[in-house]
This record gives structure tokens, sequence and C-alpha cells, in this order.
């Protein structure tokens, strides 16, 4: 099949479109089992769950009346694995292999809901039938998650006939220069945490006089705790794909490299398919739909350097080289790929292109917020009951995003701190849970947007343990070509692991700040300008955590090993031997049933094992 | 050169060969090698050199900075301990010390048996799982310290029977 003309696309893509609706409105006469395919949901068995169903189908012989098919993630991972059942559109949550039998008797065969497995408000104890109904999707909009969880990945017919490249055909019948113009107009500001004015980046590429130029597709996601861009590659590559062809339009460029991790080979796989079905059908390759527009797009792998998420250093990759961020000016716009004027994007601002071309800059402009238009797509982990992928407009605040959204903290704890922006963002408090979340926002609360990771903590975290901890990230991924991060993030690191070793002293505030500032100041990219937001943040809104540790030698949390000590209390202790037989280092002596136990304090490597077995809260921690 | 075999030559050889037609090869090149023989010793490398003209140095570079290639063969089970922050928080730190401790070696080793190696990964992706943990891809979701030592039991036994 070759698309030949706009027209011809537009007239197969209404095809598509109303058997997506058929499917979805039961009118072809079948159910349409859909199960989320996202990482959550498949580590929770969806691959068994499609094969027990395929089973169950055959056994009561009713596979002419229903049809399977695994999409892309739903978002709300913690009530995974789904099953979505059209045309009455119930999910099914927290689904196992033993319920498919049921499912396929009641609910395919007979037309009953399995009311069990039905989502429960944990407020009202409403049954929920509708995940649009879920309060977790209701503050929620989807524009780069378009399609996500919808369509099946590996039919591109899916994709098309949810408005698949109706982007980029409205852009070849503007000029290039409104492409870009359109999206400036528009104030999408990038998203991968940066939030420099994508047309901007497009104006001065398209400026830049070249025979080659370059579009790159930044989905080295690398900030431990997000997914985002995972999620929109596997679940919907072709908008990214249309997203960057796009851009090539704008920019004058013929050539675009997907630069995606290499531990997500799932991604690969669908980009690298979806790449291909797009040049079969002539949505790509040389005269795209008979406009004389040229297009080509290729993947490269990474290899596994955070810092390649730097635009420099992720170019100096797909040069084959180590991936080493390098000065600029000049910028890549003006020298990048094989020294050509190349723009880099983030996957999330790829995918949210074709939806202002879509739309127009007036609607995308009535989400979000005056200065950062639109949505953001977070990954939100942690603490909080709901754990997924959500999609906001931007404005929403903090507290929508734990409360609302998120379903507050699990088991009844109490909140202590959200962190954004990964090793180059910050803990926010408390008392900042009301900013409204946009790129100015956050940067003036201490933190930042970042990428979309969203990690929520509750009072068992410790503050200082979670600034050692990206100190360490940073540490390792620190690529070494620029003193002040390779010294300075090593040296930070020391300093914080003595004081939760014990060990730390007031003089380490000052030295922390010292280090900070000269890593900021002198190093050569974001990666250890940034480094010590992390401590910084946390030094400002959780400085009591910090003085506990240096002063009184305790971490309030009982998290940090140097300060914690484990010990049975015998008054509590029923001499089960439960504590004794998991110790990994066989220190926890005692007869059974005839004496306490007792932890040997000399060799106990405070793993905290004990505490997980011990059925009767024996084990005190301190 | 004298420790690699003809066949996996030729297949070097082969692999570098499909990239002929790209400008910059080397990291799609040395992927596939990982990928297929699970590790890139220094002849292999040089055997690279020597093939597609880049100097050694600048493949040993790009082999030593990315950490995603190994110079040594890994275990016959690789334990990946998501250390995403996700993960973290909830006690993924416990989880890689109690492999570490249970198998006798830190993060980035092997054990002299060869059947385990331990993997601190950056992030899975896999944030409902947390904390989770990938043994030769597969996932373990929220992983208990005190699962740890019947989960290596488990591998033991079925390497010992292969």
């Amino acid at each position: 099949m070759m698309y030949n003309s706009c027209e011809d696309l537009r007239k197969n893509a209404a095809r598509y479109s109303a058997a997506l609706k058929a499917k979805f409105s039961g009118t072809d006469g079948r159910k349409h089992i859909c199960l989320c395919g996202g990482t959550g949901c498949m580590s929770g068995g969806t691959r068994e769950i499609k094969e027990r169903f395929e089973e169950c189908l055959e056994n009561f012989q009713l596979t002419e009346k229903a049809e399977i098919r695994v999409v892309g993630c739903f978002g709300l991972c913690s009530q995974g694995p789904f099953v979505r059942i059209y045309p009455e559109d119930v999910t099914y949550c927290l689904v196992s292999e033993s319920d498919i039998e049921e499912i396929v008797v009641k609910d395919i065969r007979d037309g009953v809901i399995v009311e069990r497995l039905v989502y429960e408000n944990p407020d009202t104890g409403e049954k929920i039938r509708k995940l649009e109904d879920f309060t977790f999707y209701k503050k929620q909009k989807r524009i780069a998650l378009h399609g996500c969880g919808v369509i099946d990945p590996d039919n591109i017919e899916e994709a098309l006939g949810m408005e698949g490249f109706e982007g980029l055909m409205k852009a070849l019948s503007m000029s290039p220069e409104e492409v870009w113009q359109a999206v400036l107009d528009s104030g999408l500001r990038g998203r991968g945490g940066g939030g420099f004015p994508t047309g901007l980046k497009w104006k001065f590429a398209a400026a830049s006089d070249s025979d080659e130029k370059y579009v790159v597709c930044n989905g080295d996601e690398g900030d431990p705790g997000a997914f985002m861009d995972r999620s929109i590659l596997e679940d919907n590559p072709l908008a990214v794909i249309e997203g960057m062809a796009i851009a090539g339009y704008a920019i004058g460029a013929q050539q675009g490299y997907f630069y995606i991790r290499a531990e997500y080979p799932v991604a690969v796989r669908r980009v690298r398919a979806a790449i291909k079905m797009a040049e079969e059908r002539g949505l790509l390759g040389n005269d795209i739909l008979g406009t004389g527009f040229d297009f080509h797009a290729h993947v490269r792998l990474g290899a596994g350097a955070f810092v390649c998420g730097e635009e420099t250093g992720l170019l100096n990759s797909i040069m084959g080289q180590r991936g080493m961020p390098r000065s600029r000016p000049p910028f890549p716009a003006v020298s990048g790929l094989w020294g050509k004027p190349t723009i880099v994007n983030n996957v999330e601002t790829l995918a949210t292109v074709p939806y202002i071309l879509r739309h127009g800059t007036k609607d995308f402009r009535s989400y979000g917020t005056e200065k950062s238009p639109g949505t953001k797509v977070f990954c939100l982990g942690g603490k909080v009951n709901n754990v997924g992928l959500v999609e906001i407009p931007m404005g929403v605040t903090l507290r929508e995003l734990v409360y609302d959204i998120g379903g507050g903290i699990q088991n009844g704890r109490k909140f202590k701190a959200i962190q954004t922006g990964g090793p180059s963002g910050g803990s926010l408090p408390t008392a900042a849970l009301d900013t409204p979340i946009d790129f100015d926002n956050m940067v003036a609360a201490g933190s930042m947007m970042g990428s979309g990771g969203a990690i929520v903590m509750d009072e068992d975290n410790c503050m200082v343990d979670v600034a050692r901890f990206y100190m360490g990230f940073i540490r390792d991924e620190s690529c070494g070509k620029c003193a002040p991060c390779r010294i300075g993030t090593k040296r930070m690191l020391e300093v914080l692991d003595r004081i939760t070793d014990g060990h730390g002293t007031m003089q380490d505030f000052d030295e922390l700040e010292e280090l900070a500032a000269i890593c900021r100041t002198n190093s050569l990219c974001a990666l250890g300008q940034t480094a010590a937001n992390p401590i910084q943040s946390t030094i400002y809104n959780f400085r009591d955590e910090y003085i506990a540790h240096v002063v009184d030698k305790k971490c309030p949390a009982h998290v940090c090993k140097g300060l914690v000590r484990y010990s049975i209390d015998p008054e509590l202790c029923r001499m089960c031997s439960a504590c004794s037989r998991v110790c990994p280092v066989e220190v926890i002596s005692g007869t059974p049933g005839k004496t306490t136990f007792v932890i040997d304090q000399e060799k106990c490597i405070k793993c905290g094992t004990c505490v997980d077995a011990c059925q009767f809260n024996a084990i005190i921690v301190e | 050169m004298a420790c690699i075999n003809q066949a996996a030559l030729t297949r070097i050889y082969e692999i570098c060969d499909s990239y002929a037609d790209e400008k910059t090869p080397l990291i799609m090149i040395l992927s596939d090698i990982q990928k297929e023989f699970g590790y890139i010793p220094v002849d292999v490398q040089e055997a690279v050199s020597e093939y597609t003209e880049i100097p050694v140095p600048e493949i040993h570079g790009v082999v030593t900075f990315y950490s995603f290639f190994s110079q040594v063969p890994k275990g016959k089970y690789v334990i990946g301990c998501c250390l995403g922050t996700a993960c973290y928080v909830k006690g993924a730190g416990r989880i890689i010390d109690q492999f570490s401790e249970i198998l006798g070696i830190e993060p980035g080793g092997t054990t002299g048996d060869g059947l385990f190696s331990i993997d601190a990964l950056r992030c899975l992706g896999a944030c409902a799982a947390a904390p989770a943990v990938t043994i030769n891809g597969r996932i373990h979701s929220r992983v208990r310290a005190n699962q740890v030592a019947g989960i290596i039991a488990r591998y033991r036994d079925s390497g010992g029977e292969q």
C-alpha cells in the first residue's frame, strides 16, 4: 500500500478511523479485549493473561466473538495488569491468569460484568467501570500521549486512523517559515527539562545555510525514575516520527536520527518497525505524499551513559565516539552532527508537535499557563497510592498531583517531599505543595520541572540519604572531561558519606556550599552545573534532618546504616527464631521456644531483614 | 589475537560489514558484538580495529565509556537491580546489598563459578514494581530483602541441573 497524495491518505485514514470506531462501539459485532502492554503490567503477567484468554476463548468456542489486542500503557501502573473490554468499556484491575476463565464465561459469553475485578474508589467504595471516571484520570489531558493505550502500536493503520500524519499534511500545506512560526507562537518549550522554546531552536536551524541538516530525537531518557519517553516511543511511535518529519520540513532537513537507550529494546523495535511501515507507505522517504518533500529516519542506540542526554554528548555518541559534551557555542543549530546544522528535540516535545499543527496554537495555548502552555507527562512514583504515567495541563498544583491524581500517600503515612527533575532537580516539602507546576514556578520553588520524574517520599525516607543517592549517581555518570564535575562530585559524595556514617561536623555544610558553587559555575555542561541541586534543596528544605545526623548522630527515618541500631525487645520476643533463620550473616542467636533472641551488634550488617521477618514487632530500630 | 576462533572472527567481520554504509558505525558494531558474545575483550577490539581501520585507542575509549559494554564475560544469570529513584525510595539499596552479601561479589562483579553477575541498573521504567530486579531480562516485582536468598537458590538449583 502506497499513499500517493494527501488526499489518498485522508481517504484511507477515514476508513481506518471508521474501523477503529466500529471496534470500540461494537458495531462490528465483536467484543474487543485490550490488554495493557506497559512495563508494569507486562511484568505483572500480561503475556500469560493473553495466552490464557486465547485458550479460554477457544475452549468456549468464542474466538469469533472476541478479539484480543495488547495496546500501550494505560498509565495507572499500580492497578495493573488491566483488561479493558469494549463496547461496554469496562476495565478490570489487578487481573491475574486465574481470573481469565471467569471473565470469558461471564463477561464475553454471558454479558455479565465481573464486579469483583472492577475498580473501587478507595474513598467512597463506589465501583467504577470506566477508566475515564477514575479520579486518577480526571485532571489529565492527553496531548503527547494521544493514542497511547488505545492503538495497537504495531498496526500503523490504527495510528493513521487516530489522526496520524494529519499534522504533517497540515505542515506540508504551509511554508517552512509558517511551520516554525506556528510552533514558536504555540509557546511549546523543550519537554526534556530545559524548557527552551522549541520554535526558536527551529528558527535558528532554519536560518543556518547548509545543504545538509539533521533532526535528532533525544530518546536517551536517563533520569532514574522516569519512563515517559519510553512509553511514547513504545505506544505511539508514529506520532514521534511525524513530529520529527514536521521539524525536518520546518528547518530544511532531510535526515532524522532517533537516539534511544539500549535499555529500551521494545521501544527500539517498535520505532524501527514504524519507520519501515511508514517507508512502505510513502510516509517517509523521497517525495512524501507526492509533495516533493524528502525525509528519512534512522535509529541509533545509546549504550548506557546518562551524560548522553546532554545534546552535544548525544551528538558525539551518534558519531560513534565517547559521549562527552563539548562547550557551546557553536550550538548544534549551527554546527551539530558531522558539523552540519542540527536540532535536538526530546521525544515528548516531538510527540506534541503534531497536535499543535492539527489543532492550532490557540487550542494548544488553552491548556497550561501563559509562559508554559500545553501539558507535561509525569511519571508519578514512590510512596503514592496511584503509581503511574500521567499527563496534566501545566498549572496543576503539586498537591493535586500527589493527592487527587496520586491518591495520597501509601499506608496512611505522612507526605515528606516530592522530588522532581531527577539528579538535576530538587526535593520540595509540604510548604511547596500549592505550587502550580510549570517551568518557571518549579525553578522559583527551588527545584525544576525536569523531564518528568516525580518521586514522592514519606516520613520513612531520609532526605540526607536521598541527596547521597543522587550524588552517587552523578559521581558515577560524570564523564570525567572537566575537573569541577569529576572531582567536585566525588568530594561532595565523600562529605555526604561522612554525614550519613555519623562522622559529620558543622564545617561540612560550608564545604558542601563551597563545592556546590565551584561545580555550578565551572562545569562544562548541565550535568555538573546542576549536580549540587539535590544537596542544596535538601539542606534548604530539610536542614533539621542534616542537623540530626551531624549533631545528634541520629537518622530520624532510620535509613542511614551508620546511625541505626537493631536490637530485639525481650518483652515482645516470642522465641520463634524467624529472625535468626533469615539473618544473612547468621548473627542472631537464641534457642527456639526457650530463650529470647539477641543480635550481635558487632557483626550486624544492618540490612533490616529481621524486621520484615518478625511477626511480633519485636525488633527495635533506633 | 590468538584467542579468537575463526568462526567468531568471521562473525565479527560480518557485523562490521553490515554497517559498511554508515558514516560512523563503531557503537553499532560494538553493540552487536556485546549482544552476540556477551563481552568485548581487548583482542576483539584489536580485530575490529584491524578490519575497520578505526584506531584501537578510540575503540577502547568507547568500550570503557559506556556501561553497556563489558570487557569480561558476565555470569550465566545476570541479576539487574534497579536503582532508579522510585525503587531506591522503596528500599532497592537493601536489595542489592543483600544480593552482594549472599553472593560475595560487588555490583558489576561475577561469581567465581560464572553463575551470577550483579548489575546496578539505572531505571527499568517498572516503577509500579518497585523495588524491581531483573534476572536475564525477567522482571521480579516488589522484591523484599528476605526473598533474596530464595531467589538465588532457585536459580542456583536450575543452574546445577543444566
